[in-house]
């Protein structure tokens, strides 16, 4: 291969390196006005009244919109992905701290933080529910009273009259007849806290409505077609009036999936005139009303044989899912699909459980559920591991998928790299070797987890292509996967250059504008280079089949017996006969200066193959997801004995993506990945008071800086996908998924101490130290 | 809120500029909306991510921080003064080569930081690459391409320098 499978440089490299890329918050449309937002101070409560009289006589102010006013009205209908639970506004009463209540939209942005200020809302208090689990008793206020009302999709189990919106079960072979046969029976309770997904943009938004009624909405967005359809939803407004833009993203990491706060502006800009208005989140916005990574509580029962492996896993996972889960029902299903870890257990039973809470909002975040569980998996794993006796690498062994072997969904595997991976690890790491500490007060420690993931998708999700050739033998690239830093744009350029065998620097792509680029579901679920790329792929192919028609009218050869090569169809018995692609770009003009066929544009689509919803009891089936990505990581961490400081050393890591398409870029993305899970492993926790976000800025939040950068050694195993393009799977997220586990098995490694509750800070870690001392 | 503007003069991108500003306008503001100059972003607004990062007489400054009024009679670069049409600074040809950008959001102040501190260092140290971009938070690339971008330049100028001093040595 001459394009896949090598470095190229970032076809966005020089726009983003010379701070020429225009980013939404960067677009000025002509006398734009700016919005601003009124924000419930209350966790729970009923709106009585709210006074916007002020803020509308204040000069610059042109609109002044509530939640209330679209009550039973055609407009903020409540939309979601999948479960319809979420409005953009809040009606009737506010369900968290920072829900948006009213907005205003000004000449200034001044005017409009000073009108917010001068609305006046009255609330009467309502009962608030701050712990999922207290969330499930009987007696719990209801977060959601109207559930049994709401759309959801027919692969959620929400159960009305309760704040449960989604209850996923596992239940494969006999569980308890496992834990009758096990010779230990290991049972731990683990917490995941609230997280934020912190990209460095803000989100932010603009919309304009023209005077025939047709809607533009500018949005820093991971899936400008996931938000056409909200938003089509929630105004009732046709889809050809609706044009989403996604310029350019500084980051998602699923925070940008779905919709935000784009629904907030509309309602103001139907009311300005055709006056475009733009809303830019604060820091403080986005760690409060934004998404945010759920919380979970997870209780792990595994039973295992004297050899280590694995009879029985009972798992009761309860996740906080905040005021709406119109995403976070998926996370919740996927946790619990995937609630073995990357092992073979024939007998398992899991609940797994979404709970309204008056929360910030949870949604998907890099990782969707994986990280949150196996910082359980993966402790217990050990855990067990040492109560038997056993080496800690073998037990994995043990149990690993292998190809032939069945996942807790019941799915066979055809092909499972997981124990390649798991090799390069221990070897590259020299994992048994104790290293020596740099002082006495300090110590080493080793620890390793394996993980997996598949994409956490509907099964029928498609995505498509369009390729123009030019007349001068260039291309143009249509797709509507995002690149958010990822590197797809790249990356699918590349496979574009591959199959029509033209250089990447002839292929301009053009991304997110769902009124020119063509259908994509959602940039999510580390599914692009899979998806995106497969219907890349195929729209190229149709380009070379209509290349291919045409040359061989010219070159009087068959078109069996041609192909393309750097740019020209070439004949593969005699090398000499070619016709460059230029030639055919707009058609064949034939001897006698008649024209047929006309310009070459080539059309892709793709729907991952067969894949099936599971059974609505059990959870299982034969072919579920579309494929899982296996994957190792080890770490080597000092640990400050008198502070309870971690410092990460060392971190080895291996995956098997199928074929790496950009070597370069796809170890940026796992360093990214590995940095990201060090700070969530570290020190990352939104620190949450009776419902309100306590720590809201980079002060009091920290995420990692250059000085948290271990050592890093990123490594691929290369078993083909056969259904990706050239073999590609996943990597995006998979690769942030192993390191909490792996660095709290480092710290017992080091010092002899669990946390069962995530960050490892410095603080739970030297009162462990000290318990343990006593 | 005062309405009155000030009148500063200062040069911006080796320009000499004059402009008008509300004692209150941050730089990051009057850059942006005044100038249209949004390279610096705006992640944060209080100090805390760096994205803003703007040359103020030739020190990183986080321009969200400082009012426009203050750099009267200053020298202000930003990142797009650092190319010149399609001559990119030898940073930013480094960040694209060593793929140390992925969203590019924090890219321009990361390049400003990285600028600064090899104007007064041309030669840092990997710990004293990783202090001077310290306050620039990045969320997409674990920072190891960062360091290794601007490590590759400062490794360039001290092969440079040494080049020189020995061509130096061959005219004496």
């Amino acid at each position: 291969m001459k394009y896949v499978g090598e470095s190229f440089k970032r076809v966005d490299g020089v726009k983003k390196a010379t701070g020429t890329l225009k980013y939404v918050d960067d677009l000025k449309p002509t006398r734009f006005l700016h919005a601003s937002v009124k924000r419930s101070p209350h966790a729970h409560a009923r709106i009585l009244n709210i006074n916007v009289n002020e803020a509308k006589k204040l000069k610059g102010v042109k609109a002044v919109i509530t939640g209330r006013e679209f009550s039973g009205a055609k407009c903020c209908k409540r939309v979601g992905l999948y479960l319809e639970d979420k409005t953009f506004l809040a009606v009737e009463k506010v369900i968290y701290v920072g829900e948006a209540v009213a907005a205003v939209a000004a000449e200034t942005k001044e005017i409009a933080d000073e009108a917010v200020k001068l609305i006046e809302v009255e609330y009467e208090i309502l009962p608030k529910v701050i712990n999922a689990r207290k969330a499930l008793d009987k007696d719990a206020p209801l977060v959601h009273p109207n559930l049994a009302n709401y759309k959801y999709a027919p692969i959620f189990f929400p159960e009305p009259n309760t704040n449960i919106s989604n209850h996923f079960k596992l239940r494969k072979g006999d569980v308890e007849k496992g834990f009758e046969e096990a010779d230990l029976i290991v049972e731990n309770e683990f917490f995941v806290p609230h997280i934020q997904h912190a990209p460095i943009e803000n989100h932010s938004a603009i919309a304009q409505i023209d005077a025939d009624g047709a809607l533009t909405v500018w949005a820093s967005c991971q899936s400008p077609y996931a938000v056409r359809q909200a938003l089509s939803v929630a105004f009732d407004i046709p889809l050809n009036k609706l044009r989403v833009i996604s310029p350019a993203i500084g980051g998602g990491f699923g925070s940008k999936a779905g919709t935000t706060l784009e629904g907030i502006i509309i309602p103001l800009a139907m009311r300005t005139n055709g006056r475009a208005v733009k809303l830019t989140y604060s820091r403080e916005d986005e760690f409060v009303s934004s998404f945010v990574r759920q919380a979970l509580f997870a209780k792990m029962k595994t039973g295992v044989r004297k050899d280590g492996k694995i009879l029985a896993m009972k798992n009761e996972f309860i996740w906080d899912g905040g005021a709406f889960t119109e995403y976070g029902v998926n996370i919740v299903k996927a946790g619990g699909y995937a609630s073995t870890g990357p092992y073979e257990v024939g007998n398992v039973w899991t609940d797994s459980i979404c709970a309204y809470t008056n929360h910030p909002v949870g949604g998907p975040y890099r990782g969707f559920g994986m990280s949150e569980i196996q910082f359980g998996i993966e402790q217990n794993l050990d855990i067990i591991a040492d109560k038997l006796g056993i080496d800690k690498i073998e037990i994995r062994r043990t149990n690993a998928l292998k190809a032939g072997s069945y996942t807790s969904m019941g799915e066979k595997l055809d092909m499972c790299g997981l124990i390649d991976c798991l090799d390069v690890v221990v070897n590259e790491m020299d994992f048994n070797k104790k290293e020596k500490s740099s002082s006495p007060n300090k110590a080493r420690g080793k620890g390793l987890a394996c993980v997996f993931k598949a994409p956490s998708m509907p099964t029928n999700v498609a995505s498509s292509a369009i390729i123009k050739l030019n007349e001068d033998g260039t291309a143009h690239l249509l797709v509507t996967a995002q690149d958010m830093g990822q590197g797809s744009d790249t990356v699918l350029t590349q496979i574009a250059a591959e199959v029509l065998s033209i250089h990447p620097d002839k292929i301009t792509i053009k991304t997110g504008d769902t009124d020119h680029t063509p259908y994509e579901w959602q940039t999510v679920a580390s599914r692009t280079t899979y998806c995106a790329g497969n219907s890349v792929k195929s729209a190229c192919e149709d380009v070379k089949k209509q290349l291919l028609e045409l040359a061989q009218i010219k070159i009087g050869m068959y078109k069996r017996d041609l192909e393309l090569r750097d740019g020209y169809v070439v004949s593969k018995i005699y090398p000499d006969k070619k016709l460059p692609i230029s030639e055919l770009a707009l058609g064949l003009t034939l001897e006698d200066g008649s024209g047929i066929h006309g310009p070459i544009i080539g059309r892709g689509v793709f729907i991952p193959p067969n894949i099936r919803n599971v059974d609505k009891e059990t959870g299982l089936g034969e072919k579920p997801v579309v494929f899982w990505t296996f994957g190792s990581q080890g770490v080597e961490i000092e640990v400050d004995i008198e502070t309870g400081q971690i410092r990460v050393l060392e971190v080895v890591s291996c995956f098997d993506v199928g074929k790496v398409v950009n070597p370069q870029l796809i170890e940026g993305q796992v360093e990214g990945g590995i940095v990201q899970g060090i700070g969530s492993a570290l020190f990352e926790e939104l620190i949450i008071e009776g419902g309100e976000v306590k720590n809201k800025s980079f002060v009091d939040y920290k995420i990692p800086t250059a000085d948290d950068m271990p050592k890093m050694t990123i490594r691929f195993v290369e078993n083909p996908e056969e259904t990706g393009p050239f073999g590609a799977r996943a990597i995006a997220e998979v690769c942030m998924v192993a390191a909490a586990p792996a660095i709290a098995n480092a710290l017992y490694d080091a010092v002899g101490i669990r946390i069962n509750t995530m960050p490892l800070t410095a603080e739970r870690v030297l009162k462990a130290i000290k318990e343990k001392n006593k | 809120m005062s309405k009155v503007k000030h009148k500063i003069s200062f040069v911006l991108n080796y320009e000499k500029t004059e402009h008008y500003v509300k004692p209150n306008t941050t730089l990051l503001n009057m850059l942006r909306e005044d100038f249209d100059l949004t390279g610096a972003k705006e992640g944060c607004g209080a100090g805390e991510c760096g994205a803003c990062t703007t040359l103020f007489n030739n020190k990183a400054v986080n321009a969200c921080l400082v009012l426009a009024i203050e750099v009267d009679k200053a020298e202000i670069i930003t990142i797009e003064g650092l190319s010149k049409g399609r001559e990119l600074d030898e940073l930013q040809e480094s960040f694209i080569d060593n793929a140390a950008l992925q969203c590019g959001y924090c890219t321009p102040g990361m390049i400003m930081s990285a600028k600064a501190l090899l104007n007064r260092n041309s030669k840092p140290t990997e710990n004293e690459i990783k202090e001077a971009i310290s306050g620039n938070l990045c969320r997409c690339t674990g920072y190891k391409k960062i360091v290794e971008a601007i490590s590759s330049v400062a490794t360039r100028n001290d092969k440079k320098e040494s080049m020189n001093a020995q061509k130096g040595g061959d005219t004496e």
